[in-house]
């Protein structure tokens, strides 16, 4: 055999040579990626399949239906779902200026040594199992919230309505109340990594203008960092949406429309809990795997765009701003 | 120096351990233009940033001396006091990036203690226009700061700077990262700003010195090796080191 010679004016060929191990490779993390992506939509498929007997029984009437009646087998989603608003929206109200103080406090106030160590256990908080948190609220914060909090709320802010009823600990209040607390490590970790890559020429800019450590910390620091905030925030609503455990342990688990801060509720995630397993019938099965669908349309929402603003964040301080 | 309006005594400074300036002791004179000049890590940055207290905000750095203005220690002042009278205007151009060209400036005013609406109007346009810079915004004061150009950002922050009234303003290379002609039009302003205020400028570029400043100072390896008026300092240097580096032997 001879080798074919190149003669000026021939086209370079280049033959690629097989590589086994390289052909492997692709076809594993092919696997990995396209699998991933088949889950996601199995998921999807599956819960849509599931719930059609539920939306035919129901149809759009599901999403404003306000009774949960396993008796009757009428089932609308909007005790459980606006359960989920409600303690989601007191988790984030209780927890997010928690959480962007600690932020600000880690990342501009705090000696120096305390800012790593303090920070990774912010970090850890967001790692502890949700059953843990649930049984600590459980045992400490709901007979807490029962002889001490809720009485007092009833006292002085009884007159607004919100705050009528037993107190019992076990209620919309308590659970949301845990949820700020699951919340607070997530939003603080990431917040505090974004207000710590904001430039220190923004922060010298203020200095040098006499701004005092407050005016340099509002104008200089956290403006730069708002965007990244906002996903932080996003993502711990969206933790707070789909928390399960903690908020089946604490929330009462009755299936009706909150009428106050103390009614015993459900949430989508602690409906599903309770009743998939021991439904009464397939009907009640069917709705329960809606409510699911609708939880999960909403938690992909929220990721979305979270995802769109931290994606922008990182895009402009990598920019040509600095 | 008779007549200074900032008065360096003995000053060393520290990042940690590091001396990055050792015992030096100059006089920036009132109404003129001051220029520092120096070789890569000779501490000129590091003067300058002692000068409005800055040099102090980074970790683990350490002062000792005494710098006086108007015959004051500013070591034993209020350090937020003191950068209202002593502005500043950094290498790299840093506008607020979240706000707009008129909130760049306005809101130095705010920080200065002035609410009312009409005198922060004014004091905006006043401010731009002394940068030389009124002009070409002026169509367009509300859209964002960093749609300028860099040598118009540069400019903008020496607007800021002057919206605070300060008495000495201090200007750490402010054109090593702008264009020639950008450069030509900050050296246009230093020289008239020198007017109204006291201008220290730190430069490591000899040609400037020797266009804007009035005084020239060189720094060697944290020393103070000379100073003078900046004719006689480039024309019949004293030292040895200062010739050598003048001439482009070294640096």
């Amino acid at each position: 055999m001879t080798r074919p010679t190149l003669s000026p004016g021939d086209p370079i060929v280049r033959r690629r040579p097989r590589r086994w191990g390289d052909l492997i490779f692709a076809a594993l993390v092919g696997v990995g990626g396209i699998g991933v992506l088949v889950l996601i939509l199995a998921i999807v498929g599956i819960l849509v399949d599931q719930s059609a007997m539920s939306f035919r029984a129901f149809g759009w009437g599901f999403i404003i239906g306000t009774q949960w009646d396993v008796k009757n087998n009428i089932y609308g989603v909007v005790p459980a779902l606006s359960g989920t608003l409600i303690t989601s929206a007191i988790a984030l109200l209780i927890g997010f200026p928690l959480a962007i103080g600690s932020a600000i406090f880690l990342t501009t106030q705090a000696p120096r040594w305390m800012r790593g160590p303090v920070g990774t256990v912010i970090e850890m908080l967001a790692a502890v199992p949700s059953v843990v948190y649930g049984f600590w609220a459980l045992y400490v914060l709901g007979p807490y919230m029962r002889t001490s909090v809720e009485p007092a709320l009833h006292r002085y802010l009884g007159w607004t309505g919100g705050f009528n009823g037993p107190a019992t600990g076990t209620d919309i209040l308590t659970a949301g109340v845990i949820l700020a607390i699951m919340v607070i490590p997530t939003i603080s970790a990431i917040s505090r990594e974004t207000l710590a890559a904001v430039p220190n020429s923004q922060k010298e800019a203020a200095l040098s203008l006499g701004a005092t450590n407050w005016e340099t910390t509002r104008y200089g620091i956290v403006p730069y960092a708002r965007s990244g905030i906002f996903g932080a925030t996003i993502l711990g609503l969206g933790r707070a949406l789909g928390e399960t455990m903690a908020v089946t342990m604490t929330i009462g688990n009755r299936d009706a429309v909150p009428t106050s801060f103390f009614s015993q509720g459900q949430t989508i995630s602690s409906l599903i809990a309770n009743e998939l397993t021991n439904s009464n019938g397939p009907l009640q099965y069917s709705a329960i795997i809606e409510a699911g669908l609708i939880l999960l349309l909403i938690s992909l929402l929220v990721n979305v765009v979270a995802r769109l603003l931290l994606w922008r964040v990182l895009r402009v301080s990598g920019g040509s701003t600095e | 120096m008779e007549g200074a309006k900032m008065q360096v005594e003995g000053l060393s400074a520290y990042y940690g351990k590091t001396k990055a300036i050792s015992e030096i002791s100059v006089g920036f004179p009132e109404g003129k233009v001051s220029a520092i000049i120096g070789p890569s890590g000779c501490g000129k940055s590091t003067l300058i940033r002692c000068l409005n207290r800055m040099h102090e905000t980074l970790p683990r750095t350490r002062v000792e001396g005494r710098i006086l203005l108007d015959g004051e220690d500013i070591l034993q002042l209020d350090p937020v006091g003191v950068r209202r009278r002593v502005g500043m205007v950094f290498q790299k151009p840093n506008p607020f990036v979240t706000m707009s060209i008129f909130d760049n400036v306005s809101v130095a005013l705010r920080f200065a203690g002035r609410h009312s609406r009409d005198e922060i109007d004014r004091a905006v346009v006043r401010s731009l226009q002394q940068a030389a810079l009124w002009d070409e915004v002026k169509d367009r004061v509300d859209a964002p700061a960093v749609s300028l150009s860099g040598g118009q950002q540069q400019r903008l922050c020496i607007a800021r700077a002057l919206a605070a009234e300060p008495e000495v303003l201090l200007m750490d290379e402010p054109c090593s990262a702008l264009d020639p002609v950008a450069t030509a039009k900050i050296e246009v302003l230093v020289d008239e700003l020198k007017s109204h205020y006291t201008v220290i400028i730190v430069t490591h570029n000899m040609q400037q010195a020797a266009r804007v400043a009035d005084y020239t100072a060189f720094l060697y390896l944290g020393k103070l090796i000379e100073v003078g008026p900046t004719e006689s300092l480039f024309e019949r240097p004293k030292e040895r080191l200062t010739e050598q580096y003048i001439t482009g032997r070294f640096g």
